[in-house]
């Protein structure tokens, strides 16, 4: 990064298949635009998101992970969402305990019919990891 | 790895040779081509021709999202020996040139890192095929109203056994229970009774009745369902249905099926119309269960029928699909009590106006208030109460109250002309066929009185039943003496619903309607498969859309059985034995009972069939133990790898 050169975050988002992947399509679909900082995978579930695969992307450099999953109640897994929300919150715990803050890790219920809501995410996401800066893991680990 | 540039879709933004160039290097790519449109005929022909000449093993292909042509590029890869679960889209289009129009720099550096990544995904690909399960062509309906009925004729009259099961002594459901029904005023017993007949006479269908589903196991083609059949006390295979019964029991408590506006016997037939035409005795009610004597019904059955010894009895049947047809209930009486419903015997709901309507009905039919009899000459009807009110009851339109109002005034206008209706309204929503111009016809013709506002108090005085209001197109306060008032209270799931979804293992909206798994694309099946909903279980609706969406789910059964076994995604969960220890963390994370624990071996185990592929297993597995094939951890952390770059 040159002097000058504005901090673009990359953001992995791990997305749900049956919400808000389908949420990102229709996105597309509209030809919303939203930064192109993030890295889609597409996941069956967000209840299938082991949480050593946002520390990973974490410590591969990620500034920030996003994970989608369907509404409370609209788990196409029955309560795959709520797995997911309480690994999450303990995950966050973890995580300022290791000095990565935890606010650069988003869970968000998105549906396929919210694609709006998923370019907002985005934006919102990449303006908030831009005042944040650089994730410092990146410079301990890569260094 | 083919790249499409989908015209200028993906091609006017990234740089489709750039991305060919940088993918070629890959690890594991042996080819890398693009094609202007990968889905045409010709682009699958290049597809195939290269496979063989390659003798490819595992395909990617970047072009659209996976939803749109991941099943046509794994029948193309299948046609051309590469296993179809070794086929992996990377969607560079609706998640990269669509909504990067204005950056194709960053768009194609995108694109090549989402190719990388599903290239890591197709390295770790297990070959695998479909799995095979045998179907059960039985079916079983839940709820005999209009929905269930139809459900079940249209399977039963395609040749196959149904298994129709209603908590009530008799089928029908509301629909029985109505007068007349809208935009035709067809009376509903006229319309409905050549249904109950042809469902209890049919001889695909098994009729159980004052029966509940109490549990059901397995999965779609192959349920298996245990239900409970409460005790009636009468032999149905000895009984007439003479009525001798009822007429001589000397017990009178108020009826259900009249809205508690009629007492009936302890032993009953609840209309004159019901299916069976069989009596049941309520044991609550019945002296013989209160008191320990009495007998007076058995004493004057001419066949000796009742059968105080009766008991309730379990019956178990093997179906491959259920259809959810659990219907409606109204917006209880004790959550509308700023209309005084429950308190004035004069403030009645819908279903209370219908029978006052019914010529079956505690009034044979004539519109007397229930309070002293009179016939009501100022009749007020009050629209979504607890409809679309987010504080005291539910944010969603009932759907059928503003049509029902309507008919509701037109025909108390009919039996009292001299009568002057009014109808407290939000919005008319009249959309349906012969909708409009049925409420127009209401307004210009028969002189009901629509007044646009809410209804702030209703209270009694002396003989009146006092409703104060606004009209807000006028902006003036309204106050009416009422000699009744008829609410239209909001529809809400049939109580027992959510205990249902949770007996089913399928899901409910927030209210308890069951969930369909898609708004548009799939209204009547269920979250589970080989569960479908019908009728207002899924939502409130009319009868012509229960109808439809019971036909619909009829023909998805069908459809279910046509095949001669179902197949089932084998992306499932899978074990490591070897590290296995058979802690049981995974039995408690799974949703769906698939899995479990070996105690012979110690190791948990997969049923394959009754595994979803959520991962949900995986994750919790404490020692990696269980995979989900095809989205195993070590696929991940690659895919993780390619897309940071």
């Amino acid at each position: 990064m040159g002097a000058g050169e504005e901090f673009e975050p990359r953001i992995v988002a791990f997305l749900c298949n049956w919400c808000t992947y389908t949420g990102a399509d229709l996105a597309g679909v509209s030809r919303l635009q939203y930064p192109p900082n993030v890295r889609p995978i597409r996941v069956m579930c967000s209840g299938s998101v082991d949480p050593m695969y946002i520390l990973k992307a974490l410590l591969d450099g990620a500034d920030g992970v996003l994970v989608g999953g369907c509404h409370p109640g609209d788990c196409h897994y029955v309560n795959g969402n709520y797995k997911a929300r309480r690994r999450l919150g303990v995950l966050g715990a973890i995580l300022d305990e290791f000095g990565i803050d935890s606010r650069r890790v988003w869970f968000r219920f998105i549906s396929a019919s919210e694609g709006a809501l998923f370019a907002q995410t985005v934006r919102d996401m990449t303006a908030a990891l831009k005042a944040m800066g650089p994730n410092p893991a990146r410079a301990l680990w890569l260094a | 790895m083919f790249v499409c540039w989908c015209g200028l879709n993906i091609g006017g933004v990234v740089d489709v040779p750039r991305v060919v160039e940088e993918i070629s290097g890959c690890p594991g790519v042996a080819r890398a081509v693009d094609y202007r449109y990968m889905c045409s005929d010709p682009g699958q022909q290049l597809i195939r021709d290269i496979i063989r000449e390659e003798r490819l093993d595992s395909v990617v292909i970047a072009a659209c999202s996976p939803g749109m042509h991941e099943s046509t590029f794994q029948s193309v890869a299948e046609s051309a020996g590469v296993n179809p679960y070794r086929c992996e889209i990377a969607n560079i289009r609706e998640q990269c040139s669509w909504p990067h129009q204005n950056e194709p720099l960053e768009a194609t550096r995108k694109a090549v890192e989402l190719i990388r990544a599903a290239v890591e995904k197709v390295r770790g690909d297990e070959a695998l095929s479909a799995l095979s399960i045998p179907v059960t062509r039985r079916a079983l309906v839940i709820g005999a109203g209009i929905a269930g009925m139809q459900a079940a004729l249209d399977i039963a009259d395609a040749g196959h056994e149904v298994v129709l099961v209603d908590r009530l002594p008799h089928i029908g459901g509301h629909m029985a229970q109505l007068s007349e029904t809208f935009p035709t005023l067809d009376c509903s017993q006229c319309i409905l009774t050549p249904k109950t007949s042809e469902v209890g006479r049919h001889p695909g269908i098994r009729l159980l009745t004052s029966s509940e589903v109490e549990s059901v196991s397995g999965y779609v083609g192959n349920f298996t369902v245990k239900i409970r059949r409460r005790a009636t006390y009468v032999n149905w295979d000895l009984c007439t249905g003479c009525g001798l019964c009822t007429e001589k029991c000397p017990s009178r408590t108020p009826s259900a099926f009249e809205r508690g506006l009629a007492e009936e016997p302890a032993i009953s037939i609840a209309f004159p119309q019901a299916v069976p035409h069989k009596p049941v005795i309520r044991p609550e009610a019945c002296r013989h269960f209160t008191k320990g004597k009495c007998g007076v019904c058995e004493k004057v059955c001419p066949v000796g029928a009742i059968d105080f010894g009766q008991q309730d009895s379990l019956i178990e049947e093997k179906v491959g699909a259920i259809v959810v047809a659990t219907g409606y209930d109204l917006h209880p009486k004790a959550k509308v009590g700023e209309y005084g419903y429950g308190v004035y015997p004069d403030v009645i709901d819908g279903l209370e106006f219908e029978r006052l309507n019914s010529a079956s009905g505690p009034t044979q039919g004539q519109i007397r208030r229930p309070s002293d009899g009179k016939v009501p000459k100022e009749v007020v009807f009050i629209q979504c109460v607890g409809s679309r009110d987010q504080e005291n009851g539910y944010p969603y339109c009932s759907k059928i109250c503003c049509m029902y109002t309507a008919k509701h005034a037109r025909l108390y206008k009919h039996k009292v002309p001299d009568g002057q209706p009014y109808v407290f309204y939000m919005d008319i929503r009249a959309g349906g066929k012969g909708y409009e111009e049925f409420v127009q016809h209401a307004t210009e013709e028969e002189g009901v009185l629509y007044l646009r506002g809410r209804v702030a108090r209703v209270f009694q005085d002396g003989e009146h039943v006092v409703v104060f209001g606004v009209d807000t197109l006028s902006g003036k306060k309204v106050e009416i003496r009422a000699d009744m008032v008829v609410l239209a209270t909001a529809i809400v799931p049939a109580s027992g619903a959510k205990e249902l979804a949770r007996v089913l293992k399928t899901a409910t909206d927030e209210y308890g309607f069951f969930s369909e798994a898609h708004p548009k694309l799939r209204p009547v099946e269920s979250l589970t498969r080989g569960i479908y909903i019908a009728g207002c279980a899924q939502a409130p609706k009319d009868i012509p859309d229960t109808v439809t969406q019971a036909g619909s789910s009829a023909a998805k059964v069908l459809t279910l059985f046509s095949a001669p076994r179902l197949s089932h995604s084998p992306t499932v969960a899978a074990v490591d034995e070897e590290i296995c220890t058979g802690c049981g963390i995974c039995v408690e994370a799974c949703a769906y009972e698939a899995r479990a624990l070996d105690t012979r071996r110690h190791v948990a185990v997969v049923n394959d069939v009754l595994c979803e592929g959520c991962g949900a297993c995986a994750v919790a597995c404490p020692n990696g133990a269980t995979r989900q094939r095809n989205m195993a951890r070590s696929q991940a952390m690659a895919m993780i790898d390619a897309v940071m770059g």
